[in-house]
């Protein structure tokens, strides 16, 4: 039974599929555009980049997955996919036009109005972890004034893994931002960075100096990006990163995604390395 | 407010006359002979006897399962697969006999449940009247983690058993409002001797002078996280779950739809950290693969990272998994090892 005078924390707002798109070669990420039905949730909903949402397929569930557009564009969201279980397979299976139900936003996102604020950023990112880190980096551009030099390292198995295939060619093409975009092998037509992110990362030495670097990617590609940073001055409390967990309420009550005291959740996803290094490794 | 009495022998006209607008519940004997949960019709059907039911309170905060919301699962509903809330039932109800333990648990949960309107709305929806005790059972150990014997936390109104009467306490606004209307008579001189007098066998903490949140909160996370009797404690468990399912204060939960015949419901249903599922990614990693992991999980959230949030420490000692644990884990020696540590 539900308290009326309260708002329901699980309450999805109404939303459809606009657009989906295949992402990667093996067809396993797509990138749902979707809009919310109602005119009012559109004009309440505001997000931070790095805040991610619960995408609600009645019937079968609710799965929790990163924003992946920006505060800044308008009037749609953005949620790249990984099929993997129950929910996102149901939903690689949806259609254009279908209903769809949005929970969020949730978490905390990074401090992009707060301590990044005049601040190089270097963004390290590998496989499809990258979707958060797009909503940033759209967010920086859009108020490229605010911040100092903008670098990206990018990398994947192979070039059709890469995620926003076009949207990386137009980052590259920018003269201010610099845009490293690697891929693990050799591949047949790929003329750009070869090699894994972390060698990447300490090719392109980005200085530690006013500067702050957000990394998502697996656990094994964070582990191996420290030392070179580190290598050249970084400090544990100029890097974020993105921690996953599996979770059902995201806000905090359900108890799934907890990492010692904190709740990926509701006290993350975002957390700087140093609060990491605080916690038991359970994530 | 003062407190107001009823004679034991007028318990059977109370109960009718708080039936009219409430179902009521309390401590009934089951068939197998223990204690549990029941729809209390009348004075048969209550049984005070000391010590606590075999399941929790929960049931009536967190149902087993919560309905969150209904859909149409028919093809064709213009409305189909829209989530709908479902309808508050409008008979209210009054829990009886909730014990001091068990009441705390209320006012527990409502710390992480704060802006859960499911959970407080079941707070709105259920009336508790508790019932202090004076027999400390061998399991009890309610003074060690913050509770007492007369502790009013979580309750509405909460009743002495003296002798031929009872006494009733107002302590909440509603619990005021719903004493003046059952016409209840004063307290006699005599009986306000007993309640003087009234004092429970319990002792009186872990040892005298210890408040164990406190103690807990000066301890590094680490030391305690990293300690050695991790591994014992756990060995012998079987990560059956039982003490997360009788625990009043294990409140993690699932959600999952369903759908029958064409509808569907999205619920929510008790989940436990002891299960390998609670914490597995869709990748296939999990973060609490090992059952130690899990066993301390479970300890820890009660005993550090509880307290660390919200203060007190997440356990009432209602003593209901020591009592049922199928190899007799007593998370009364895991709190004496923190306190070594």
């Amino acid at each position: 039974m539900c308290k009326e005078q309260m708002k329901n924390l699980y309450l999805p707002y109404e939303a459809r599929i606009e657009d989906i798109k295949v992402e990667t070669e093996d067809g396993n990420l797509k990138t749902f555009h979707i809009v919310l039905e109602k005119e009012e949730d559109q004009k309440n909903w505001s997000h931070v980049p790095g805040q991610f949402a619960m995408l609600s397929i009645s019937g079968k569930g609710e799965i929790p997955i990163g924003i992946a557009s920006s505060p800044t564009e308008k009037g749609f969201l953005l949620f790249t996919v990984n099929r993997a279980g129950v929910v996102t397979t149901a939903l690689h299976k949806m259609n254009v036009g279908e209903p769809i139900g949005v929970r969020g936003p949730l978490g905390n996102g990074f401090p992009v109005d707060g301590e990044l604020k005049g601040k190089n950023i270097v963004i390290i990112a590998g496989g499809f972890a990258f979707t958060t880190l797009r909503a940033t980096l759209i967010y920086l551009l859009e108020h490229r004034n605010d911040y100092g030099k903008i670098t990206v390292i990018y990398g994947a198995r192979t070039p059709g893994m890469l995620l926003y295939k076009d949207e990386l060619k137009s980052w590259q093409e920018r003269d201010d931002l610099e845009c490293h975009i690697t891929v693990d092998r050799e591949a047949p037509g790929w003329d750009g960075l070869v090699g894994f992110v972390p060698t990447i990362a300490g090719q392109v030495k980005p200085s530690p100096e006013n500067s702050a670097a957000l990394i998502c990617g697996p656990p094994i590609m964070i582990k191996f990006t420290m030392p070179p940073l580190e290598e050249i001055g970084w400090k544990d409390d100029q890097v974020y990163l993105s921690l996953e967990n599996r979770m059902k309420c995201g806000v905090g009550i359900c108890g799934h995604c907890n990492v010692g005291p904190v709740y990926v959740c509701k006290d993350g996803p975002v957390f700087k390395r140093s609060e990491v290094q605080k916690l038991p490794v359970e994530f | 407010m003062k407190p107001l009495a009823l004679f034991k022998s007028e318990l059977d006209v109370f109960l009718k006359e708080l039936s009219r607008d409430f179902d009521i519940f309390g401590p009934k004997r089951q068939k197998k002979g223990f204690l549990d949960w029941g729809k209390i019709e009348g004075l048969s059907d209550l049984d005070l006897s000391p010590g606590v039911t075999k399941t929790s309170v929960k049931s009536f905060f967190l149902p087993q399962p919560e309905v969150l919301f209904e859909f149409s699962a028919k093809t064709g509903d213009e409305r189909a697969f829209r989530l709908k809330e479902p309808e508050c039932p409008d008979r209210k109800r009054v829990l009886l006999g909730v014990r001091p333990c068990d009441a705390r648990s209320i006012f527990l949960n409502s710390m992480p449940y704060k802006e859960d309107c499911y959970f407080q709305g079941n707070i709105e929806r259920n009336i508790v009247i508790g019932l202090f005790c004076k027999t400390h059972l061998s399991t009890c150990f309610c003074t060690w983690v913050g509770g007492s014997p007369t502790s009013t936390d979580g309750m509405d109104i909460g009743v002495y058993e003296l002798e031929d009467s009872f006494i009733f306490l107002p302590v909440s606004q509603r619990g005021e409002e719903l004493l003046r209307g059952l016409g209840l008579r004063e307290i006699s001189q005599e009986e306000e001797g007993q309640l003087e007098a009234y004092k429970s066998d319990a002792p009186e903490g872990i040892s005298e002078g210890i408040d164990i949140a406190k103690e807990f909160s000066k301890k590094s996370l680490f030391d305690l996280y990293d300690a050695q009797f991790w591994q014992e404690v756990t060995d012998p468990c079987l990560n059956c779950g039982t003490c997360t399912f009788l625990c009043p204060t294990c409140y993690c939960f699932d959600i999952q739809d369903e759908v029958l015949r064409g509808r569907g419901r999205r619920i929510r249903y008790w989940d436990s950290c002891m299960f390998p599922l609670f914490t597995l990614h869709a990748s296939g990693h999990n973060p609490r693969g090992e059952k130690v992991k899990r066993v301390r999980n479970r300890f820890m959230h009660k005993l550090k990272y509880f307290p660390d949030r919200f203060g007190p420490i997440s356990c009432v000692g209602c003593g209901r998994c020591v009592r049922d644990c199928p190899v007799s884990i007593d998370i009364r020696q895991v709190i004496r090892q923190f306190l070594e540590i």
